[in-house]
């Protein structure tokens, strides 16, 4: 435990002290919704319609973005071999850089979505869905980004990797997500999409961080 | 300097081993044993294998043939616990730039750290290892304000801010001034008098006693 938190808590100063992936995720997300109105005209119903669905694709693409410098440093000056040859498990210290990551990259997406969806003009009764959607598929996000990362650490120029990779294994965390959404507006209960997201997450969570283990030890022998 | 003393009789072991990169064997049959208090120095030249062994001895890697044995047992097959009883420093510093020199080392002290040990006993020995290698000014200052030698310094403290009873270090010397290199020298003596072992690779001179020498020759012969 004190390892886990002693790395989460070193992840994070790195993230405040140097201007870090989280600021360019974020910044991705807001420009990227910003500009959708300007693209596809100020109706306010063609923006509500299509909210769910901007909301949740600009959120996946900005993670994408982050993935790649997530174990990118760790390996380059040698701290990952130092953590592979420490008596502790190293899925438990994987799993700390893992949920930085989202504090520091995950957390302001959902903290600012609910902004960037009065922009769109989305009906306030789906606010709650979209939330709950945010907050259960972005944990996901991160979990399945770290097996790509992990697989191409030792390549250059990994970031299209990842994203090939990673996009396919995406691609139900936002389907379910933009239709718990749609359900929503549709007057559905979002209960059924809310919760195959909850177990898209349960089952990524140790299967994500244990083949993200195995990724990483592959790659430093 | 170094308080904990490494009372059992430990024995590590290589039988045999050999190593293949890339489908070009590095090395074969290599053998030797380490008793509490021995050290082992690695000569060769470049690309004879010296990285290839002590990341196969951290066991980062495993050996294509043979294997490495502590106490009769083979080191693959409880690695949590050979992983707790070595120190390895390979090429790279690990240092983070954005941490303070403190925070770099509290860090690694942490990662080694199985949580029951006491905090106080945690902060001397940090304290220890940063006058060992003259740090004790530098502390505080972010360590990207170290110069390359300083930041060797930094990862060399940590051999001393965990005890660990086999020291793996990869050319520890490199980028390092004459009183640093000696103040290695001292810790790594002092190390074995406390019955630790020590394996490293090194270039230059050196003036460690109780020490055996392996030469790992050129690959060319062994084609």
């Amino acid at each position: 435990m004190s390892v886990f938190l002693a790395l989460l808590v070193r992840d994070l100063r790195l993230a405040v002290r140097q201007s870090s992936d989280g600021v360019t995720v974020l910044s991705f997300y807001i420009i990227a919704i910003v500009l959708f109105p300007l693209g596809l005209g100020p109706d306010p119903q063609t923006l509500a319609s299509l909210a769910p669905g901007l909301l949740c694709v600009a959120a996946l693409l900005a993670a994408i973005l982050s993935l790649e410098g997530l174990f990118r440093s760790d390996y380059e000056d040698g701290s990952l071999e130092l953590m592979a040859v420490s008596p502790n498990d190293l899925a438990i210290q994987v799993f700390a850089k893992i949920a930085a990551h989202w504090i520091t990259t995950g957390l302001p997406l959902i903290l600012v979505t609910p902004f960037l969806a009065l922009l769109l003009n989305l009906p306030v009764q789906a606010f709650l869905a979209l939330m709950l959607a945010m907050v259960l598929a972005t944990p996901s996000l991160s979990l399945i980004g770290a097996v790509g990362a992990s697989l191409t650490v030792g390549a250059r120029r990994s970031g299209v990797l990842i994203s090939v990779l990673v996009l396919p294994l995406y691609i139900p965390v936002l389907i379910f997500a933009v239709s718990a959404i749609d359900a929503v507006l549709l007057t559905h209960s979002p209960k059924p999409h809310l919760m195959l997201l909850g177990a898209i997450f349960a089952a990524a969570l140790p299967l994500c961080t244990i083949a993200s283990t195995i990724a990483l030890r592959q790659a430093l022998e | 300097m170094n308080p904990e003393v490494f009372l059992m009789t430990d024995h590590f072991q290589a039988k045999n081993i050999s190593c293949d990169r890339g489908g070009k064997c590095v090395f074969k049959g290599l053998s030797f044993s380490l008793q509490n208090g021995g050290a082992l120095i690695l000569r060769g030249p470049n690309g004879s294998g010296k990285s290839s062994l002590l990341r196969m001895m951290a066991g980062l890697s495993t050996p294509m043939e043979g294997e490495l044995v502590w106490n009769k047992q083979n080191i693959a097959h409880d690695p949590i616990f050979h992983r707790d009883r070595i120190h390895y420093l390979g090429h790279f510093d690990a240092v983070k730039p954005a941490l303070t020199v403190r925070e770099n080392l509290t860090v690694w002290q942490k990662l080694r750290s199985d949580g029951l040990s006491v905090r106080q006993e945690e902060k001397k020995a940090l304290e220890r290892a940063l006058i060992a290698f003259d740090m004790v000014h530098l502390a505080d200052l972010p360590a990207r304000l170290l110069s390359s030698g300083e930041s060797r310094r930094l990862a060399l403290a940590r051999l001393l801010a965990n005890s660990a009873s086999l020291w793996l270090l990869d050319e520890p010397a490199n980028g390092l001034d004459d009183s640093s290199r000696r103040a290695l020298e001292d810790i790594v003596s002092e190390h074995q008098m406390a019955g630790g072992m020590v394996v490293m690779s090194i270039h230059g001179p050196s003036n460690l006693t109780n020490t055996h020498t392996l030469n790992l020759s050129s690959n060319a012969d062994l084609k």
